[in-house]
């Protein structure tokens, strides 16, 4: 295919979303029976072949979210309302056996801690080819040959081989972080969700494994849910950012308006306690960094108002009466905050 | 000026054994370094370069196969057991999960005050008193000084592992990642914290890290490591204005800089 025919495939592609989520409520239940909500009415969509990256701090919610769109709360979590629509099929209403072929199958995974996500005592080779068993019906000579192929494609290099019949703790990071990937991609999902895939990472191995992810969007027509506490990462990467806070859409939009110019006084706090030692000739080396006042409240009752509200500079009356609705800056970016309507 | 803490050609093996044959891996092949009183020494390099070999060997907590490291007019790796043992208050070392660190079932006053009791330093009574200032000191304030490690956040967490290092009055502080676990805010909390103590106490640190641009930021010297050596070292400005090294060079590029939004109000 010439460049010009797949830059047309993939307009068309993004004209629809391939995934729509809308107002979706997790609740986790305490041993005590004390409900804390995770997620209260989160709602955004995604384009095929699209790039959404999500920024949050911990208890934003957004490692709930990974995990509520696939349907596996953890034990004490539970999917209290809304919608998941993926590729036309409301989630939330699927029988269990629809979901067990969409997991790892249309939709793939991917966690933090790579050496907690492999099994410690298979080697990659076959916890790749588990997952090619459990979705597709194949000799286990074809299974064998897909799985040398998949390492083939992600280890680039004579050592491929070598990696598959490798045990976990015989990896580096970047490579089982790799293994994970072979893993997901797998059964060619449409859709990747990475919860912190680099967090544990340096930066050399970290720009690598993002890399993959660029060039695989394009291979796979691949969307990707990037779930990361580090805008850095997000820059050059990802399409669009959701800015997430106490379960809630803080701000969403094209990445070069949210991390260039955010609207949201959070996601403004947020980028401003970032060191930028490089900027304007090294001068703001050593610097005390502005910082966010207060913390990220873990309460059981969300106060009805902005949640941000408690920690936010600029507050205003409005602000503890009702929670902002999203407010339409332009096309694509969107805020909740009452500076802007609301 | 005399260095507060100098290593001359460390160098560290470990017996591996990756698939039943014995291999040695040599985490160090020679690491020379001083550190200066009331600098913050940030050392950077990928994972694998040897960083956190270089931290336990530097607090006594391992011994390198080779060289030696100069800490108050002795060479400390040459000491007997018992000799360590008293230097090691000295140099205390804070690492990156405070949550493996931190003993759960202690409160935050008897984690920061139990090495003042076990170093025989202060009565009771006393130790809890100084305890109690630490942790205001940090930023933990007294009416959670009862609580357990697990009611606190990771920020706060850190900020404990920190109070406790300083207990003893060391006289060098070393963070091995100590950031990593955190989110940027509070990473942006526990910076500020470090510049404000190495202000107001002179507090010398060794800041060990992956993330170039946070040590960028805190920095007075910075060492970059690859393969157990030093490759690059030198006054924080030089290092970043003019890199030599090919590894300084591919790590700097490598580091998603972030530029600040000059300022964020105008916008509007």
């Amino acid at each position: 295919m010439d460049v010009g025919a797949r830059r047309d495939l993939l307009l068309v592609h993004r004209m629809t979303p391939l995934l729509e989520v809308q107002d979706l409520h997790v609740t986790y239940y305490s041993r005590t029976g004390a409900a804390i909500p995770a997620l209260a009415g989160l709602s955004f969509d995604l384009r095929s072949c699209e790039i959404l990256g999500v920024l949050g701090e911990s208890g934003s919610g957004k490692s709930t979210l990974a995990t509520a769109l696939v349907r596996l709360p953890s034990a004490n979590g539970k999917i209290e309302k809304g919608t998941v629509t993926f590729e036309g099929q409301n989630l939330l209403r699927a029988t269990p056996r629809e979901l067990e072929k969409i997991r790892g199958g249309r939709i793939a995974l991917i966690f933090q801690e790579p050496s907690l996500a492999l099994h410690p005592t298979l080697p990659a080779g076959e916890q790749v080819s588990d997952v090619l068993a459990a979705h597709k019906s194949l000799s286990r000579k074809a299974l064998r040959e897909k799985t040398w192929q998949l390492f083939a494609d992600l280890f680039p290099g004579a050592e491929s081989r070598r990696i598959a019949d490798s045990y976990p703790h015989q990896l580096s990071g970047g490579q089982r972080q790799r293994v994970l990937l072979a893993q997901a991609i797998a059964c060619r999902p449409s859709l990747i969700v990475a919860d912190e895939p680099t967090a544990s990472l340096d930066p050399i191995t970290q720009q690598e494994i993002l890399s993959l992810f660029r060039t695989l969007r394009l291979q796979l027509n691949l969307s990707i849910i990037l779930i990361t506490h580090n805008p850095a990462l997000l820059v050059g990467l990802a399409d669009r950012v959701l800015v997430m806070y106490a379960g809630r859409v803080a701000e969403i939009g094209p990445t070069r308006d949210v991390l260039s110019s955010p609207r949201h006084p959070y996601t403004r706090a947020l980028l401003r306690c970032l060191p930028s030692p490089f900027d304007g000739d090294l001068g703001g080396r050593k610097m005390k960094l502005p910082l966010i006042p207060g913390e990220l409240r873990r309460s059981t009752q969300l106060t009805g108002g902005c949640e941000f509200e408690p920690r936010c500079t600029e507050r205003m009356d409005v602000c503890t009466t009702r929670a902002p609705a999203l407010v339409a800056l332009s096309e694509a970016h969107n805020v909740s905050c009452f500076k802007y309507g609301g | 000026m005399e260095p507060l803490l100098r290593a001359e050609n460390l160098v560290k093996q470990y017996a591996d054994r990756p698939l039943g044959e014995m291999r040695e891996v040599t985490a160090l092949a020679g690491v020379s370094l001083s550190i200066y009183a009331g600098k913050i020494t940030a050392l950077v390099g990928e994972s694998g370069s040897g960083k956190s070999t270089l931290a336990l060997c530097l607090a006594c907590l391992e011994r390198p196969s080779s060289g030696s490291i100069w800490f108050e007019g002795r060479d400390i790796t040459a000491l007997g057991e018992d000799e360590q043992r008293r230097v090691r208050p000295k140099l205390q070392l804070v690492f990156q999960d405070p949550a493996g660190s931190l003993n759960p079932r202690l409160t935050a006053l008897e984690i920061v005050s139990e090495p003042l009791m076990i170093q025989q330093r202060f009565r009771r009574q006393e130790s809890c008193e100084r305890a109690r200032a630490l942790l205001e000191r940090v930023g933990i304030p007294g009416e959670k000084a009862g609580q357990r490690p697990d009611e606190f956040s990771g920020g706060q967490r850190q900020r404990l592992a920190i109070a406790r290092a300083l207990a003893l009055e060391p006289k060098l502080l070393i963070l091995d990642e100590a950031l990593a676990a955190l989110d940027c805010s509070v990473q942006a909390q526990i910076a500020n914290l470090l510049l404000e103590l190495q202000s107001s106490l002179g507090l010398t640190c060794l800041f060990i890290t992956h993330d170039f641009a946070m040590a960028a930021h805190l920095a007075d010297e910075i060492g970059v490591m690859d393969h157990g050596r030093i490759v690059e070292l030198g006054a924080a400005e030089k290092i970043l204005r003019a890199p030599e090294n090919k590894a300084t060079l591919s790590q700097l590029a490598a580091t998603a800089r972030f530029r600040r939004i000059a300022n964020p109000l105008a916008v509007l």
